[in-house]
C-alpha cells in the first residue's frame, strides 16, 4: 500500500502529544484528576480503562470539544490547550467519535468530499463567482480521486453512493475513520472504533489500523476491551477514576496488580 | 405520468427529471387555473392581464423568500423566524438612501439622501447583511433554539423602532450640501416612497425603454383604456421572475460546493464538521448574512413599487407565510423553494379569495348573513346549511389563516419532505461519479435517488450484525 492515499508524510517526532496535569471537572465529580502521559511517534498507543475512568473526557480535552480546567495538551511542540476543535484539527490531531456521527443525509461521497483541508471551495466568492469556479472544480476532481483510492482502501467502495444514514453500524465507523484520514492527519484518536462492530469487521479494522501505523500515523486508542488492547497496543495507558494509574507493555500492564482490581472492582 | 409506453414515457419522464421543467409545468398549471377561473368570473381582458400580474408578483415575491429561507433552514439548518425584520431593514434602508432630499417632492413629510436606486437597493441589501451578523454572532455559538428566538424577538424590534416616533424624523448632517436635511423613517403613518418608478429607469439603463413603449402600445391595442399599467405590473412581474432565477442560480452554486457541503455538514451535525477541521462559525455567519441580504432585496423588490411603507406590514405572520411556503416545496431543495413558493401564492395566498369569487359568480347564492348568530341558527333549528355556507364563503378572507395552519399541520403529518418528496441536492462542484466510469454509478447529480438501502450481497464482510 502506498502512502499516496493521504499524501504528505506525517511530521516526525519523538512524542507529538504530550498531556501535562490534565484536570477537568462537572460539578462536584472530577471527571479527569490530574493526568499526564505522552504518545510516542508511529505507535498504536492504547488507553483504557473501567466505565466512567474519564477516557472520553480525556479525548474531549485534547481534541478541543471541552476546556480543561487546568493542565496543558501539547500537540507536535505547540501548546493547543484549549484551542477551538477545528484548529486543532487542522494542526493534524483528528479524532473520531465513540458513536459513529455519519452525516446520515448525505452520502458516503458527499461525506468523504467534506474531510480535506483547506478546500479552495470553502470560500463563498470562489465557488459562486464565474471564472472563478474553474478552479474549484478542479480542485474537486483531485479530491475526488483520493476520496475513491480511500474508499477502496477501506473496501466501502460499493456503498459510495448510499446515504450515510443507511449504512450498519460496522460501515459506519469505516467511513468514520476514512474520513478521518482524508484530512490528512499526523496523529488519529479513535474513541472505541470498535463498539458495536462484528469480529470480522473488527479484524479488518485492526488490519488496517496496523497498516497505516506502519506507514508512520500515530494512534491513541481508546477501548473498553482489555484484550485487544493487549493484543495490538506497544503502550498502554490505563485510566482509572480520572487518574493515570500505571502504564507501560501490554505484559506490564497485565502483571499489574492495581490495575487487575481497578477492573475488577470497578464495573468491568 | 403513466407507465403506458416504454418510449413515449420514458423520454417524457427524463424531461421531468429536470429540474426547469417541473417548474415550468407548475406554473402552466397554476397560471391555467387563473384563466379558466378568470373565464368564469368574465374577467376582462384587462381583467386577465391584471390577475396575470399579480399573480407573477406574488409567485416571484414568495419564491425568492422562500430561496433565501431555504438557504437558512435547508441548507444550514439555522432557524431563522425573523424574516420580515430583514425584508424591512432592506427597503427602510433602501428608502432612506434613495428617497429625494426633504423638500425637493411636495407630498413627503421627510426626504432620504437623494442617492441612485440602485445604490438604495445595495445599501439596504448591506444593511440586512449587517443586521443579520449582529444578530448571529451572539446568537450561534449557542443551541439552535436560541436563533429562532433571537431573530423573531429581533423581528419586532425592527417593527417597532420604525413605527417608533424617535425615528419618525430627524436631522441629518448632508455634507454634499454643506446643510442639514430632514430624514426619517415615517413612524406608524409609513413613508412615502417617492423616488422615480424603479422599473421605468431600470428599463431605461437596460436601454429597452423603445420595447417598453412598443409594447405598451401593443397592450393598448388589445385594452384601449389606459394601457400603461397594466404592461408596468406585468413586466414587473417578468422581472420578479428574473429574479427568482437569478437567486436560484446563485444559490445552486452555493449548494453545489465545498462551501455547500460544509454547510451541510453543520446542518447534520456540527461537532462533526468542527472535529473535521471547518471552522464553522465562520460559514454559518457567511450563510447567514447571505440569506439575510436576499431576504432584504426581496423585501425591496415586494414594496419598491407599491408608493409606501408602513412598519405594520412586517408583522411575524409573514415570516410564517414564507415558511410555509418553504415546506410545501420541501427544505434542502431549491426547485422545491420556488415550486412551494408558487403554490403557495397562488393557492394560499392568492387562492381562496378567487375561490370564493369563482363559487359566487356561479352558484350565484344571494346575500350571505351579517354576523355568526343568524349564519349558525337555521342549521340547528332546521338542519338548512345554506346560510353557514354562505357565512362561511363569506368570510374566505379571515379564514385564510386557518386554511394555511390547517394546510401546515396536513403537511407536517403527511409529507414533511415536501412536494418532490425526500430529494437532496449533492454537494459538490463537480458529478461524483468514479472517474473515468467503473464500480461509480456516474450521476451524482441525480436527484432523485431512492434512499433505501442496497443490498450488498458481496459486501466483504461490511455487514456488522448485532
Amino acid at each position: 500500500m502506498s502512502k499516496s492515499i493521504t499524501g504528505a508524510q506525517p511530521d516526525v517526532a519523538d512524542t507529538p502529544l504530550r498531556v501535562e496535569g490534565l484536570t477537568k471537572r462537572f460539578g462536584g465529580i472530577t471527571a479527569v484528576d490530574g493526568a499526564t502521559f505522552e504518545v510516542e511517534q508511529g505507535t498504536l498507543t492504547g488507553l483504557i480503562g473501567p466505565n466512567g475512568a474519564g477516557k472520553s473526557t480525556t479525548f474531549n480535552l485534547i481534541t478541543g470539544m471541552l476546556s480543561p480546567d487546568s493542565g496543558t495538551v501539547t500537540f507536535d511542540g505547540e501548546d493547543i490547550t484549549g484551542r477551538e476543535p477545528y484548529e486543532i484539527a487542522n494542526r493534524g490531531l483528528v479524532r473520531t467519535f465513540q458513536i459513529a456521527r455519519e452525516l446520515g443525509e448525505m452520502t458516503v461521497l458527499e461525506n468523504m468530499m467534506l474531510a480535506p483541508k483547506a478546500q479552495r471551495g470553502e470560500h463563498l466568492w470562489r465557488s459562486v463567482l464565474p471564472g472563478v469556479r474553474g478552479s474549484v472544480r478542479t480542485q474537486e476532481a483531485e479530491l475526488l480521486d483520493r476520496v475513491w483510492e480511500t474508499l477502496d482502501f477501506f473496501d466501502i467502495e460499493h456503498l459510495a453512493e448510499e446515504y450515510a444514514g443507511n449504512l450498519s453500524g460496522g460501515q459506519r465507523k469505516l467511513l468514520e475513520m476514512a474520513r478521518a484520514l482524508l484530512t490528512d492527519p499526523d496523529m488519529l484518536l479513535l474513541d472505541e472504533p470498535f463498539a458495536g462492530v462484528n469480529p470480522t469487521l473488527e479484524q479488518r479494522l485492526l488490519e488496517h489500523i496496523h497498516e497505516l501505523r506502519d506507514q508512520g500515523y500515530t494512534f491513541l486508542l481508546v477501548e473498553h476491551d482489555m484484550d485487544l488492547i493487549m493484543d495490538n497496543c506497544r503502550h498502554v495507558i490505563v485510566m482509572h477514576q480520572g487518574q493515570i494509574l500505571t502504564e507501560g507493555t501490554p505484559a506490564e500492564i497485565k502483571a499489574n496488580e492495581e490495575v487487575i482490581e481497578a477492573y475488577l472492582g470497578g464495573d468491568v | 405520468m403513466s407507465d403506458a409506453e416504454a418510449s413515449g414515457t420514458g423520454s417524457l419522464r427524463r424531461l421531468w427529471e429536470q429540474d426547469a421543467a417541473k417548474i415550468v409545468a407548475l406554473l402552466a398549471i397554476i397560471y391555467g387555473a387563473y384563466l379558466v377561473s378568470g373565464l368564469v368570473l368574465g374577467y376582462s381582458i384587462r381583467g386577465q392581464l391584471n390577475s396575470m400580474a399579480s399573480l407573477t408578483f406574488y409567485i416571484g415575491v414568495f419564491a425568492t423568500l422562500a430561496l433565501a429561507l431555504n438557504l437558512h433552514w435547508g441548507y444550514t439548518g439555522l432557524f431563522n423566524i425573523g424574516v420580515v425584520g430583514f425584508m424591512a431593514v432592506g427597503i427602510y434602508v433602501m428608502a432612506f438612501v434613495s428617497k429625494p432630499l426633504y423638500g425637493s417632492t411636495g407630498a413627503a413629510q421627510v426626504g432620504g439622501l437623494g442617492l441612485p436606486i440602485p445604490v438604495g437597493i445595495l445599501v439596504g441589501m448591506l444593511a440586512a447583511a449587517a443586521l443579520g451578523f449582529v444578530v448571529a454572532l451572539p446568537a450561534l455559538r449557542l443551541r439552535a433554539d436560541y436563533l429562532a428566538i433571537v431573530t423573531i424577538a429581533m423581528s419586532e424590534i425592527v417593527r417597532f423602532t420604525f413605527l417608533s416616533s424617535t425615528f419618525q424624523q430627524f436631522q441629518f448632517p448632508y455634507t454634499l450640501a454643506g446643510d442639514t436635511t430632514r430624514v426619517g423613517f415615517g413612524g406608524g403613518s409609513g413613508l412615502i416612497l417617492d423616488f422615480p418608478d424603479p422599473l421605468l429607469a431600470f428599463i431605461d439603463v437596460v436601454g429597452l425603454s423603445g420595447a417598453y413603449d412598443g409594447l405598451v402600445g401593443v397592450v393598448g391595442a388589445i385594452v384601449p383604456n389606459n394601457p400603461e399599467p397594466i404592461v408596468h405590473s406585468l413586466v414587473y412581474g417578468l422581472v420578479l421572475l428574473g429574479v427568482v432565477a437569478g437567486y436560484f442560480w446563485l444559490l445552486k452554486r452555493t449548494g453545489e460546493s465545498p462551501f455547500g457541503r460544509v454547510l451541510k455538514a453543520i446542518r447534520e451535525d456540527e461537532d462533526v464538521a468542527r472535529a473535521l477541521g471547518k471552522n464553522t462559525d465562520r460559514f454559518k455567519i457567511v450563510s447567514f448574512m447571505l440569506g439575510c441580504a436576499l431576504m432584504g432585496l426581496a423585501g425591496i423588490l415586494w414594496l419598491m413599487g407599491q408608493g409606501a411603507v408602513t412598519p405594520n406590514f412586517f408583522r411575524p405572520r409573514l415570516t410564517f407565510f414564507v415558511w410555509i411556503a418553504l415546506i410545501i416545496g420541501g427544505a434542502g431543495s431549491n426547485t422545491g423553494s420556488v415550486m412551494g413558493g408558487a403554490v403557495f401564492a397562488a393557492v394560499l395566498y392568492q387562492g381562496p379569495l378567487y375561490f370564493q369569487n369563482v363559487v359566487t359568480s356561479v352558484f350565484q347564492p344571494g346575500e350571505a348573513p351579517s354576523s355568526f348568530g343568524p349564519a349558525v341558527s337555521p342549521l340547528i333549528s332546521g338542519f338548512d346549511p345554506m346560510p353557514f355556507l354562505l357565512y362561511t364563503l363569506d368570510s374566505v378572507r379571515q379564514l385564510q389563516l386557518v386554511v394555511m395552519g390547517v394546510a401546515l399541520i396536513w403537511l407536517m403529518h403527511n409529507r414533511p419532505q415536501g412536494m418532490l418528496g425526500h430529494r437532496k441536492e449533492t454537494a459538490a462542484a463537480i458529478p461524483l461519479g468514479r472517474p473515468g466510469g467503473g464500480a461509480g454509478r456516474g450521476g451524482g447529480s441525480n436527484a432523485d435517488a431512492d434512499p433505501t438501502p442496497k443490498t450488498d450481497g458481496d459486501g466483504g464482510g461490511g455487514e456488522a450484525g448485532e
